[in-house]
């Protein structure tokens, strides 16, 4: 589904993501764990198109398309999703408006008829449950005001509402108590089929209790220094990264 | 040239002119001895740096003295916003046009009317109020429109009277009206504990026809625990030249709630000037410009907090494509008296084009040493962030553009009570940046 060949990027003249290799297949939970400034989000970025990044090796193919051709748009009405470890405050853009913008593009993008406003708001109500957000969120401005947890749950809201192939969350469960952790995993869980995969980018080892993964990588300065079971994020909750990290230098 | 206008003013002394009051006369006297004295304004003029007035001063305008109009409800349609039971007045070519007005159902103690019939019926009103308010000693404009007084809308709102419905005054130019001058001049008088709102709307049913001045004064007093809401509507044609000032005056706990959209016109100023003579007042004057190709649109505001415990706010946003030029200029004068002035003032612009401009000068004159006064002012871009999280979930580029867009005046908008107009100010935002 996503083969990540050697990929590099840039940022101005920095290299950060220095030759990264992973492969994700159908109905896979990958997790990419790592200390800050490791490069997950740059990753992450990359994978949805973030202009600012600037990929100077490797391929990524997704669903034997070069998706690093596509513009993010595009990777999205594709069925990439990205929830953002900073969701973005959009002031003057409703909730509502928003997701239905999306929502219809994306269907029209998979030849679908757009869909009327009636069976939206049923739709909305069966994921606002979902995520258990009350509905006075829909009339107002996208993330504008809204705490660090509404953010973080609006983000699992709009994945719920697109449906994505392939998700990638970073650090969707930073500064969440254990509720609302509870609740992003449930939306995260609920999405899941033989059919999707999730990339789940994380620091603590706590959401992968609730979001269990196949796969566990450890990127460090821009590399995959380690990957392994589930039983590797253990084992980093243990004895943290440092041992990793001295490990790659060695 | 100052002297068509000069030569003008003797053939309307002439004519038109006479059938007025003496006090008019004498009044129009004054404004043409000043209007010679002060000559159009330079750039070298701190109020109109940012702007060159030189294709109005280089044009030769001739009064629009024609009563008749050709103009039908019909062409009206577009800028009544559908409002059910308004009381409107309508101009052509700055001439009152009876049949196209309708001013019915009017509240006892409550006047609406074009200036000739004041005259008549509220000749003391009238003397006691215009040109008291609206000064020309430094207003070069005010000044040419005060020697030209001739017709124009009354509006008079007796105490304790709140009127439910808009009062709206549309002044609309034709084909005839090209290489012509309008020159209304308007009187808004409420009451203490008075209540209205009033719009004014400048409007052009002939587009593309050429070119034309409207050069408007309106003065406003605001009695004792009165609430005036003024929306003001520049939606001239491309071609047309505009210059509009509104004179306030506040009395004791009286409230202010002006509104500026300004979209027409190849060249425009608005001023918004108030006097917080009272205390207790308030003052809300925010605004909307939105600029494309060769426009030139120039707001310039004025507050002046002359006695204590008043407030202000002020929010002007605009939006600039093309080679458009905006300008803002918002001046707040606290003096030593107005302690516990609360001031606020906030202009930002959203630059769509690598050739528009927008010159932005917030003025604070604060006198008084207790006082809370603010201003800031942004100017920017479309934001990157934005645009890429929207593009991140399906929307295309350029539907994530004509969103963001139509987001950033969303707010100043929302300011409107007045249902219909937003609206209808909202459609036309909405139609303008998602139709290129
Ligand atoms: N837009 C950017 N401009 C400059 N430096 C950046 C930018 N984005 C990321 N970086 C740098 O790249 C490195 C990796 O950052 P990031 O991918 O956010 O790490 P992580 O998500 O693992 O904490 C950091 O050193 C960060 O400072
Ligand atoms: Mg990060």
């Amino acid at each position: 589904m996503l083969d990540i060949k050697d990929l590099r990027a840039t940022v101005g003249d920095k290299e950060i993501l220095k030759g990264i290799t992973l492969t994700v297949k159908p109905g896979e939970v990958h997790a990419v764990m790592g200390p800050n400034g490791s490069g997950k989000s740059t990753l992450a970025q990359v994978l949805a198109g973030h202009p600012a990044y600037e990929v100077t090796g490797g391929s990524v193919t997704y669903d034997a398309e070069d998706l690093l051709e596509m513009d993010a748009e595009v990777r999205a009405q594709k069925g990439v999703f990205l929830a953002f470890q900073y969701p973005v405050e959009i002031p003057g853009v409703s909730n509502a408006y928003f997701l239905r913008a999306a929502y219809n593009e994306i269907r029209k993008a998979r030849g679908e008829e757009e869909i009327d406003p009636m069976s939206f708001a049923d739709l909305m109500d069966e994921k606002m449950q979902l995520v258990e957000m009350e509905g006075d969120m829909l009339s107002r401005s996208v993330n504008t005001g809204f705490s660090g947890g509404e953010k973080k749950r609006n983000e699992i809201l709009q994945m719920a509402v697109l449906e994505p192939r392939l998700a990638i969350l970073d650090e969707t469960d930073s500064g969440l108590d254990i509720d609302a952790l509870r609740i992003v995993a449930h939306g995260v869980n609920s999405l899941r089929g033989p059919d999707r995969a999730t990339i789940v980018v994380t620091h603590y080892q706590r959401l992968l209790n609730y979001i269990v993964p196949d796969y566990v990588h450890v990127l460090a300065n821009g590399r995959i220094v380690r990957s392994g079971g589930k039983e590797l994020a253990l084992e980093l909750e243990a004895r943290g990264y440092d041992w990793l990290l001295e490990e790659a230098v060695a | 040239m100052i002297e068509t206008y000069l030569k003008g003013f003797e053939a309307f002394s002439r004519n038109g002119g006479a059938a007025a009051p003496s006090w008019a006369r004498s009044l129009r006297l004054s404004g043409i001895t000043r209007f010679e004295e002060l000559g159009f304004p330079s750039t070298r003029n701190e109020d109109w740096h940012f702007t060159s007035v030189a294709p109005i001063a280089e044009r030769d305008f001739a009064p629009l003295t024609s009563a008749t109009s050709g103009v039908s409800a019909a062409q009206l349609a577009p800028f009544t916003f559908g409002g059910e039971g308004w009381h409107t007045l309508v101009f052509v070519n700055g001439r009152y046009d009876a049949g196209l007005s309708s001013a019915a159902g009017l509240p006892d103690g409550v006047s609406v009317l074009p200036l000739a019939r004041a005259y008549d019926e509220l000749p003391l009103l009238l003397e006691q109020h215009v040109g008291r308010i609206a000064s020309i000693d430094a207003h070069t404009f005010t000044a040419l429109n005060t020697a030209f007084i001739n017709d124009g809308a009354v509006v008079h709102v007796g105490k304790d009277i709140e009127v439910a419905r808009p009062i709206h005054l549309l002044f609309v130019s034709d084909a005839k009206a090209v290489d012509g001058i309008a020159q209304p001049r308007n009187l808004i008088v409420l009451d203490r504990f008075a209540k209205a709102t009033v719009i004014e709307s400048y409007a052009t049913v002939a587009r593309g026809a050429g070119a034309y001045f409207t050069n408007t004064v309106t003065e406003a007093t605001i009695g004792e625990g009165a609430t005036l809401t003024h929306l003001k509507l520049q939606r001239e044609s491309a071609q047309a030249y505009h210059v509009g000032t509104l004179d306030v005056q506040q009395g004791r706990d009286s409230h202010l709630v002006s509104f500026s959209f300004a979209i027409g016109a190849a060249l425009s100023r608005t001023n918004v000037y108030t006097e917080l003579r009272g205390e207790g007042c308030g003052a809300t004057l925010n605004g909307l410009y939105l600029g494309d190709d060769r426009q030139h649109i120039d707001h310039q505001t004025r507050i002046e907090h002359i006695a204590p415990n008043c407030y202000s706010r002020e929010l002007y946003k605009g939006i600039l494509d093309g080679a458009s030029h905006g300008v803002f200029n918002g001046k707040v004068y606290v003096h030593p008296a107005a302690q516990k002035t609360d001031g606020k003032q906030t202009n930002n612009t959203l630059l769509l084009s690598e050739r528009a401009q927008i010159d932005t000068k917030p003025q604070l004159e604060i006198f008084a040493d207790d006082v809370k006064c603010t201003h800031g002012a942004t100017v920017g871009r479309l934001d990157e962030t934005s645009l890429f999280y929207m593009k991140s979930r399906g929307i295309n580029a350029r539907t994530a553009r004509e969103l963001l867009t139509y987001a950033f005046a969303a707010d100043v908008l929302e300011t409107i009570e007045l249902a219909e107009v937003r609206e209808g100010l909202e459609a036309a935002v909405l139609k303008r940046y998602t139709e290129s």
